[in-house]
């Protein structure tokens, strides 16, 4: 375990970007984001959940596949190239670090998606511990201690000091690479802390929400139930909470006419919005109820049907926080259980 | 608020109503959701009115308009001025509507609670219609906190256009006058700002925009049936930023789109996830017509034309344009 001074975190940012990008948590115009560090830019390791997750750094909503331009009446294919400089993740959750479990899932099972692959390739993520956790936090029914993050590099922030604990062999690269900075420190005050996480962790409203009855086999039950006719009707259809949060992997591969070319980029896309997944007989979800209905039973049984059992949720609560209609996964995850007892 | 689910008991069991469009208490304090009930039981478990009550219920009434029967709708003060330019605009049905025009002390923003450095919120008391409405308790996983009521309110509730309802059946329960800002001053202060320094306010707040909509889905003057954005023929993202012009495109579009029809409601403000004050626009056309045509609020009155819909000898030339930018 290694220290390093709160007030000398400047001085690692800076040496980390001498050679290569730091994307941290940086406020600006009130909010905080995960953004590429510069000089001047205002650190926030403050708020617990910057309003997206760092799941842009490793799958940008927005990324061109290639260019086409027109010369002389023949048409010249630009492949986009594929990230090849490494760069650092800083101040990333565990439930974060646990998205990232769920997106590797999508992406780098066969066919592997070369662009996501090159980024996890590249990037070194150091994870930050969570001191205050908040109401909106569920991580602990997905297994995730916050108090514990994992990644590349683990890092707690303790009474004015950073403590850095490599874990990997990347994090020990990178840890050389500043080894000036730091300086070597006990592990007591992180143990301290994370006893003091963990108590809270138990404290949460949330903390023993129960996923009975939410798995790959519950297909046609939950499919077919009459409590989404009631559930989806506040939902306004926009993509906040797909947007937000740290698994939601959906994307759409569009065109951009330039003039002269095209651009062929993929975007985010959102199971709420009414053009998802159409296809040239038109939509298969018409209906709100069923784009709605979607976005849960994807998180909560087509995921684990096919991934062993994983959840594609972690429990970060962010759409749970920004839900402009106050509607989550946890509300939903209630209403069925109380469905299940009046049965 | 028992007043209020009784009223809507009575008006449901004798059958003037079929469905109760209201909002449905959630697992906390300041959660609670736009919900319909069609029957008493739903009504008296799960029925709530209080700040947290936010959201503008009038959108909704679009869709009910086209259900069988008549809808109880709990319309705040500032929520008549949509739900009439609606009905304006023939996007509601008024015979479909029993309006109950509910009392308003001020809606409160959590995320206002949250920036004011209060975490790990259990619950929030001195937020019922009976209360006071003058401070906020609030009992977090951190100790118990303690809020002015005014400090944790939405923006637009400080220019409140007044605790008149402009629409409405019946009207159950007390109001309180909160404004205390002028609703101009801010639009005021960037138009006072240089041009390079304005670009660099809506920069920094419109590059924060992540496309998720819901400032157009939550407007009730952005009612069109499929919306521009939503097309797959328009050749340009939809669903990301492509660069720096789209994210501003996408906001002007839709703030010229509005333009005369706004009531500046401030819905799209409340539910911004990224907090970008949208309501600024609107406002910046309010004002400007306010100044050019005449004083006009959108949705205060059914009868009066509209100043970008009507067209009179006096209006302005269109190179005021011109004229204001050299000043």
């Amino acid at each position: 375990m290694r220290r390093i001074s709160i007030e000398a975190l400047p001085n690692l940012y800076g040496k980390i970007a001498q050679s290569m990008d730091l994307i941290l948590p940086v406020k600006t115009a009130d909010q905080t984001n995960f953004s590429v560090w510069s000089d001047g830019c205002e650190v926030d390791l403050q708020t617990l959940k910057t309003v997206k997750s760092p799941k842009d750094a490793f799958f940008p909503q927005s990324e061109t596949l290639y260019t086409v331009k027109k010369e002389n009446r023949k048409l010249n294919v630009q492949p986009q190239a594929l990230k090849d400089q490494d760069f650092v993740v800083f101040g990333m959750k565990a439930c974060d670090l646990q998205g990232l479990a769920v997106l590797d899932k999508v992406f780098l099972a066969e066919p592997v998606d070369t662009f996501y692959a090159a980024r996890r390739e590249h990037g070194v993520v150091v994870t930050l511990a969570c001191r205050e956790p908040e109401e909106s936090c569920f991580c602990k029914v997905f297994g995730v201690d916050p108090s514990q993050p994992n990644g590349d590099v683990a890092t707690w922030i303790v009474d004015g000091y950073l403590y850095w604990k490599p874990i990997t062999a990347k994090g020990e690269k990178l840890t050389e690479l500043a080894k000036d900075l730091f300086e070597d420190a006990s592990d007591d005050a992180v143990k301290a802390q994370q006893t003091s996480i963990q108590a809270i962790v138990e404290k949460l409203p949330y903390a023993n929400l129960s996923l009975n009855g939410w798995n790959g086999d519950a297909l046609d039950e939950k499919f077919n139930s009459k409590v989404w006719e009631e559930l989806y009707k506040p939902c306004l259809g926009c993509g906040t909470c797909t947007f937000v949060c740290p698994t939601c992997q959906c994307y759409d591969i569009k065109d951009y006419d330039t003039g002269h070319g095209v651009v062929r980029y993929r975007c985010w896309d959102s199971c709420m919005y009414s053009d998802f997944t159409m296809m040239a007989h038109g939509n298969n979800r018409n209906s709100q109820m069923q784009r709605f209905r979607q976005r849960f039973m994807h998180k909560l049984v087509y995921f684990p049907a096919n991934n062993d059992g994983m959840y594609s949720c972690v429990g970060c609560g962010r759409c749970v926080e920004k839900c402009p209609s106050s509607l989550n996964i946890v509300k939903v995850i209630k209403a069925f259980e109380k469905k299940e007892e009046t049965v | 608020m028992q007043e209020l689910i009784n009223r809507a008991k009575q008006l449901l069991s004798d059958g003037t109503v079929a469905r109760v469009l209201g909002w449905k208490a959630g697992d906390m304090t300041y959660n609670p959701e736009p919900a319909f009930f069609d029957n008493v039981k739903d009504l008296e478990e799960h029925f709530v009115y209080n700040g947290f009550c936010g959201a503008n219920l009038s959108k909704y009434m679009i869709e009910a308009s086209k259900l069988e029967g008549k809808t109880l709708v709990c319309l705040k003060p500032c929520d008549t001025y949509s739900f009439q330019q609606l009905l304006k605009e023939h996007r509601v049905d008024r015979e479909k509507a029993y309006i109950i025009g509910v009392g308003c002390k001020g809606k409160l923003n959590i995320e206002n609670i949250r920036k004011a450095g209060i975490k790990g919120i259990l619950s929030v008391s001195g937020a019922e219609l009976s209360d006071a409405c003058d401070q906020l308790t609030i009992t977090t996983l951190y100790g118990d906190k303690s809020l002015p009521y005014a400090d944790a309110m939405l923006e637009r509730c400080s220019v409140c256009k007044g605790k008149e309802h402009k629409i409405y059946d019946e009207l159950l329960g007390d109001s309180k006058e909160t404004k205390s800002a002028d609703r101009f001053a801010e639009v005021e202060r960037i138009e006072n700002m240089s041009a390079e320094e304005k670009f660099a306010f809506f920069q920094s707040q419109l590059s924060k925009c992540i496309r998720c909509n819901a400032c157009r889905n939550v407007c009730p003057a952005c009612s069109c049936r499929k919306c521009v954005f939503d097309s797959t023929k328009f050749d340009s993202s939809q669903k990301a930023n492509a660069d720096s012009f789209e994210e501003k495109m996408f906001h002007i579009i839709r703030a010229f789109h509005v333009a005369g029809r706004c009531t500046d409601c401030g819905e799209c403000s409340r539910v911004c996830p990224q907090g970008i004050p949208l309501h600024l626009f609107n406002r910046k056309f309010i004002k400007d017509i306010n100044e050019l045509y005449g004083e006009y609020q959108a949705g205060a009155d059914i009868e009066a034309k509209a100043p970008l819909t009507s067209y009179v000898f006096e209006d302005v030339e269109p190179s005021v344009v011109a004229q204001r930018s050299r000043s």
